[in-house]
This record gives structure tokens, C-alpha cells and sequence, in this order.
């Protein structure tokens, strides 16, 4: 039963599963375990960010594809919500219709996009998706008679789903049943099952033949499979998930804006993620994305220590400045790609 | 035993669609100019446009022109490009702020000296880092797309905060030399001399390209690299040497563009080299992977489109290159002129 849940794909190392499992478990009782809004929240987010670069690793890891248009996929579902509970009212139906839409345009888009590009050569489809994200993103912010600008949006969201709706009187091992907690386990129920729906795509027939096109598009091309029809699937499904993961950051953020939504930093997390996990195994996003969420609310801090212990030498402290943790970024990027090209579930399952 | 057929060969000329169509490339630009000209009311307005779409034009091609021959040459696709625009600029910029007895005085050899001093900084720097970058970025994953990619991304996002690190958060605002400044007045339009200057250096560099490229050993050389690598090693060149050769021209080209930009836009930031990246690669890819005239003739599509979408409908500016290459794409799938096959 709960091999055929994961769809087969087992950890294949004991420390991997055990890991899997704490994660697992951690975020299903969170809010029970670590209560307070910051970690509730921090909980939510690495929620969606599994699902995101779950979903991104879709493309790169599984497909071979490098995309970085994937917060543009990830924006259309926010500001489909957006869109929706501002000029539906707030409702269940408009988090519903504004799901749909932006999932529907993100695919939309993303068949475009890959129609045009993944044709030709692969390496197309990375400065294609570049610059259309960009203009997007230009896009967005120029627009704000629709999209609110560079301050983005905020808007209701049903009042079931809020702090205001109370569930019990009693509190449940010191934690209020209201309306915030059925927020994160929408979100958290909705990533799980989704992921799962990726797990169970990427150990399908279709996944092993994009696998085969990762390692070689030309002999995938000879046995009979066409290339660009898996691969424009990929992206499509990819970008679908991406913008249902967009939709759920909308629903529990109760705000969309281009920082939050669409910018290339987060982009960039992604890919970090992706990397540090592991590319080309949907465990390695579970990974990479807790510490990597979990590590971002905390480096900031750490990084402000360093710099104030420091703050007598010469270079060190501009280098270890908080604002400057993007570059550390950088090179732990760089460095886990010559090193650790297989990512943390890479290592542990070659040692299992 | 049966006579052979008949067969005169007929020496019919090639139709007149059949010579012109390589030329259809060279020919959208004459035809861009004057859709502008039809499109825009007044003709000194149209003017004004069309010498800052082709000042613009020629500075993307020059910051472009290394990543075409790099990429044609050795399969190498850098990201990290835009890295070099954005030092060079600082560099530049440095450079001309330190020399303001120079560029202050209102004589026009003295203000082109310090230009030319603040480009040759700026390219001796870039192309020092371009050659830091090869040896250290680069070179460990050759043959790796992904890799490449996923890497020289990571370079930009260093190098970016590196400047931040050293010439702090805030952008640089600056003034161009005495005698750069302001417009000539032609035909009615306002012409603004730095702009005839950037169509000047663009040409003139575009020539000296074409020649190194055409009467030389070296860009005999490199251009037989381009279209068959492994050949030219057979033959015994190190083509290895001629990559890093052209990487380093191209990272110093990609220096002289940000100097060039930074002085066009007279504010610098940080993230200059990564936002003209988007444009830089529109060009390289409709263009066609590879080809130095591609890059050119794109580089001037997207430097006039861009100006006269921009006056005729602001908001439209954005979406307009994305459209001319979505438009070439599904002309020409490998872009214009495309010299790299498909592999």
C-alpha cells in the first residue's frame, strides 16, 4: 500500500528514508510541533517550495531541460487567485476558478513557448524562457492598473480558511483549531497529494522514456519516440504544477506580488534547490527544499553574527555582510555543481 | 540495344526569388527603416529614432558578437556574459570619474582620450576576468549543456555581488564628457552626438570583424572551428588556444559594451549586464548560433524595432523582440543565418 503510494520509487537507502519520513512527519503535525506564526509559517512555505521544485525538477532533472521561466509559472497561479477573489468576492468558487485559469494560461504558455523552442535545440528553450520571464516580470510591475505594480495585491480569502473562524473552544495540545490551521493543511494536503502525482508521472512509462531523452535524445529519437512531444509534455505538466503551487502560496500568503511571486532570486533558490537535492530524483526536492527554506530564515541571522564578530578586519565583514548572502549563494551553487552533481540524495543513495 | 534518352541540360538562371533569398536577411533591415518611416507622422522624429535604434542596435551587437563566435566554436553557452558587461561598465566608469580634468575640458580630443583610456581599462580587465572565468568556470564542464548553464549562472550571480561588494549597493550616476554631450540638429531632428559616435565605433568594429574573420589565418581558422572543430585538430591546430583566444576577445567586446551602455544610459548598476543579457541572447538566437553577421543584422532589428515600438506604443516596447523573434523563429527555425548545424 504505501509502496504503491510512493509509486515504487523507494529511498533506496536507509538514512534517505529515515530523513524522508522526519520531513514527513515534521511537517504533517507543524503546527502541533512547532507552534508560533514563524514556524507555521516557515512549515507552509517549504510545503510549496517542495512542490515547486519538485515540479521544476520535472524539467531539469528528469527531462534535461533548463527552463528559468519557472517563477513566471509559479506567478500566473498566485495572480490567478489574486485576480479571482478580487473581482469574484471572496469564496471558495473564486480560489477555485482562479486556479484553474492561471494553471490553464501556464500551460497555455508553456506549449507556446516549448513549440517554439525545444523544436530546434534544447539550449534555445533556456534563453527563450529567460527573456520571456523577464518581460513578463517588466510586464507585470508596468501594468498595475491590473496587477497592482511593484506593490502587488491583497485580497480576502474565505473566512473558513482564516484566524477568524473557530473550529472548538478547546485548545488541541496548546494549539487553536481555527480557520489558519485548515489554511495549512489545505496546503499541506494539496503539495503531498500533488507530489505525488509527480512521483507516480516520473516512475510512468513517460518517465522513463524522458529519462531516456535526458541521456540520449538522438537514440530516443531512433527507437521511435518523439522527442519533442515528451518534452513539451514535460514542460506543460511541469508548468501546471508550478502554478498550482503558485495558487496555494496565494491562498496562504493573502498577498501576490512581484518579490514574492515572480522575481529571479527565487528563481535562483529553485535551482539552488533543485542542485543541493539532487537532480533527477523527486526526494531530492523534499530535500533541498527544507534546508534550503528552513536554512534561508536562519542564514540571514547567521551571516549578521559573522559580520558583527568580524567587524575589526579589513574585507571580511562587506563579504559577510547579510545583504550579500546571495553571494555565498553563488558559490555554494557552483561548488555543489562540480562536486555533488547527483545532490545530497545522489550521495546518500550511492553510499546505501 | 535502345538509344540513351535525350538529356540537354538547360541552363536556365536561377529565378529572381531564388538569388535574392540569402540576401532577404540584409534586406529586413532597409525594410524596418522604412516601415518606420510610413509608420511615424513626422520624418525628423523618425530620424531621431532611427540613429539611436541603430546606436543601440550596434551596442548590443558588440556585447553579442563574443557570445556568437563563442558559442559556435566551442558549444560553450555563457551565461556569465552579461558578468562582463556589468564590470566592464563599473571599471569604465571608474576610470573616466577618476580622469574628470579630461573629460571636463571642452576640447574633443582630450574628452576621446579619456574615453579611449577608460575602454582600454575596462577591456584589459574583462578580458583578464574573461580569462579567469574560462580557466575556472568554463573549463570543468565542457560537453555539458546543463552543466554550463547551471554554472555560469552561478559565475554571474557572484561576480554581480562582488560588485556590489566593491563599488557598494547604490547605482553610479555620471555625466558623458563635455563634448559629447547634447544633440546636432540635421534635417530638423535632434541627433544626439554620443549616439553618431556608438553607430561609428559599431560600424567600424563590425568591419574590423569581418576582416580578421575573412583575410586572416586566425579567423580562417576560426571559422573552419566553428563549422567543423574536430577536423581542424586533425589538421593540427590547437583549437583550445584560438577558444580561449576568441573567450577573452569576446569577455573584452562584452567590457567595451558596458562602458559604451553605461555611457549611453548614464547610470550604471549592478544588474546592467544581466538585464542586457535578455536582449543579447534575443539577438544571438534569431541571428543564428554561430554567425557574426546574424548577430550583427539582428542586433540592428532589435536596436530600431525597439525605438520606433517604443515611440509609436510605449507599452508594446517590451513584448515587440519577442515577437520579431518569435516571427523569425517560424520563419527560420535555426534563426537567419544559422553556421553551427544542429547538434
Amino acid at each position: 500500500m504505501l509502496v504503491k503510494l510512493i509509486s515504487g520509487d523507494r529511498p533506496r537507502s536507509l538514512i534517505l528514508g529515515l530523513v524522508l519520513l522526519a520531513i514527513l512527519v515534521a511537517l504533517a503535525f507543524a503546527p502541533f510541533l512547532f507552534p508560533g506564526t514563524r514556524s507555521v509559517d516557515t512549515a507552509a512555505r517549504v510545503c510549496i517550495f517542495i512542490l515547486l521544485v519538485a515540479s521544476y525538477d520535472l524539467m531539469l532533472g528528469y527531462g534535461g531541460i533548463v527552463s528559468f521561466a519557472h517563477t513566471m509559472f509559479f506567478g500566473m497561479g498566485a495572480y490567478g487567485v489574486a485576480l479571482a477573489s478580487i473581482h469574484m468576492g471572496r469564496g471558495f468558487d473564486a480560489l477555485l476558478v482562479g486556479s484553474v485559469v492561471g494553471a490553464l494560461a501556464a500551460a497555455a504558455l508553456a506549449l507556446v513557448i516549448g513549440l517554439f523552442s525545444l523544436r530546434v535545440r534544447a539550449i534555445f528553450f533556456a534563453m527563450i524562457t529567460l527573456a520571456v520571464a523577464s518581460a513578463v516580470a517588466v510586464l507585470v510591475s508596468q501594468l498595475s492598473g491590473i496587477t497592482g505594480g511593484e506593490d502587488g495585491l491583497s485580497y480576502k480569502i474565505p473566512r473558513a480558511l482564516t484566524s477568524a473562524a473557530k473550529y472548538a473552544d478547546e485548545k488541541v495540545l496548546g494549539v487553536r483549531i481555527n480557520g489558519k490551521l485548515m489554511n495549512y493543511y489545505l496546503v499541506f494536503f494539496g503539495s503531498l497529494i500533488l507530489f505525488l502525482l509527480l512521483l507516480r508521472l516520473v516512475n510512468s512509462p513517460f518517465g522513463r522514456v524522458l529519462q531516456a531523452i535526458r541521456e540520449n535524445d538522438f537514440r530516443a529519437e531512433a527507437i521511435g519516440y518523439r522527442v519533442i512531444y515528451y518534452r513539451v509534455t514535460a514542460t506543460c505538466l511541469s508548468a501546471v504544477v508550478a502554478a498550482l503551487a503558485g495558487s496555494l502560496f496565494a491562498i496562504w500568503l493573502r498577498y501576490v506580488g512581484p518579490d514574492t511571486t515572480l522575481s529571479f532570486e527565487i528563481m535562483i533558490d529553485i535551482l539552488l534547490m533543485v542542485v543541493i537535492g539532487g537532480m533527477g530524483t523527486m526526494y531530492g526536492a523534499v530535500i533541498g527544499a527544507t534546508l534550503f527554506v528552513v536554512a534561508q530564515n536562519y542564514l540571514q541571522n547567521l551571516l549578521g553574527a559573522a559580520e558583527e564578530a568580524l567587524v575589526d578586519l579589513p574585507v571580511l565583514p562587506l563579504l559577510l555582510n547579510p545583504d550579500r548572502w546571495l553571494l555565498w549563494l553563488g558559490v555554494l551553487f557552483v561548488l555543489s555543481v562540480y562536486f555533488f552533481p547527483t545532490g545530497i540524495v545522489g550521495r546518500l543513495r550511492r553510499r546505501g | 540495344m535502345t538509344t540513351a534518352p535525350d538529356h540537354s541540360p538547360t541552363m536556365a538562371q536561377a529565378s529572381l526569388w531564388g538569388r535574392l533569398e540569402p540576401w532577404i536577411p540584409v534586406l529586413l533591415i532597409p525594410a524596418l527603416i522604412v516601415f518606420g518611416f510610413l509608420a511615424i507622422p513626422a520624418t525628423s522624429s523618425w530620424l531621431t529614432l532611427t540613429v539611436s535604434g541603430l546606436a543601440m542596435g550596434m551596442m548590443i551587437f558588440i556585447m553579442a558578437s563574443g557570445l556568437t563566435l563563442v558559442f559556435g566554436l566551442m558549444d560553450v553557452i555563457n551565461f556569465g556574459h552579461g558578468a562582463f558587461v556589468s564590470v566592464g561598465a563599473f571599471v569604465g566608469i571608474s576610470i573616466l570619474l577618476g580622469l574628470g580634468s579630461l573629460t571636463g575640458a571642452p576640447s574633443l580630443m582630450l574628452n576621446l582620450l579619456a574615453v579611449l583610456l577608460a575602454v582600454i581599462g575596462a577591456m584589459l580587465a574583462t578580458g583578464v576576468m574573461g580569462w579567469a572565468f574560462e580557466r575556472i568556470i568554463v573549463k570543468p564542464v565542457y560537453g555539458a549543456h546543463l552543466k554550463q548553464i547551471l554554472v555560469t549562472m552561478g559565475g554571474l550571480i557572484i561576480v554581480e555581488q562582488l560588485i556590489l561588494v566593491v563599488w557598494g549597493p547604490d547605482e553610479i550616476f555620471l555625466t558623458r564628457p563635455e563634448t559629447l554631450k547634447g544633440a546636432i540638429t540635421f534635417a530638423g531632428a535632434a541627433i544626439e552626438k554620443y549616439r553618431l559616435l556608438a553607430v561609428g565605433v559599431g560600424l567600424v568594429l563590425f568591419l574590423a570583424m569581418r576582416w580578421v574573420l575573412r583575410s586572416t589565418k586566425i579567423g580562417l581558422i576560426v571559422r573552419a572551428g566553428v563549422q567543423n572543430g574536430e577536423m581542424v585538430e586533425a589538421l593540427g591546430y590547437r583549437l583550445r588556444l584560438v577558444f580561449i583566444g576568441v573567450f577573452v576577445a569576446g569577455s573584452a567586446l562584452a567590457g567595451l559594451g558596458g562602458v559604451m551602455w553605461g555611457l549611453y544610459q548614464e547610470v550604471i548598476t549592478a544588474h546592467m549586464g544581466a538585464n542586457m543579457m535578455v536582449l543579447v541572447f534575443i539577438v544571438v538566437i534569431i541571428g543564428g548560433l554561430g554567425s557574426v553577421e546574424g548577430c550583427f543584422i539582428g542586433a540592428l532589428l532589435v536596436g530600431l524595432l525597439q525605438n520606433y515600438i517604443a515611440f509609436l506604443e510605449p507599452k508594446l516596447a517590451l513584448i515587440s523582440n519577442i515577437g520579431l523573434m518569435v516571427a523569425i523563429l517560424m520563419w527560420r527555425p535555426q534563426g537567419m543565418m544559422p553556421v553551427v548545424k544542429a547538434k
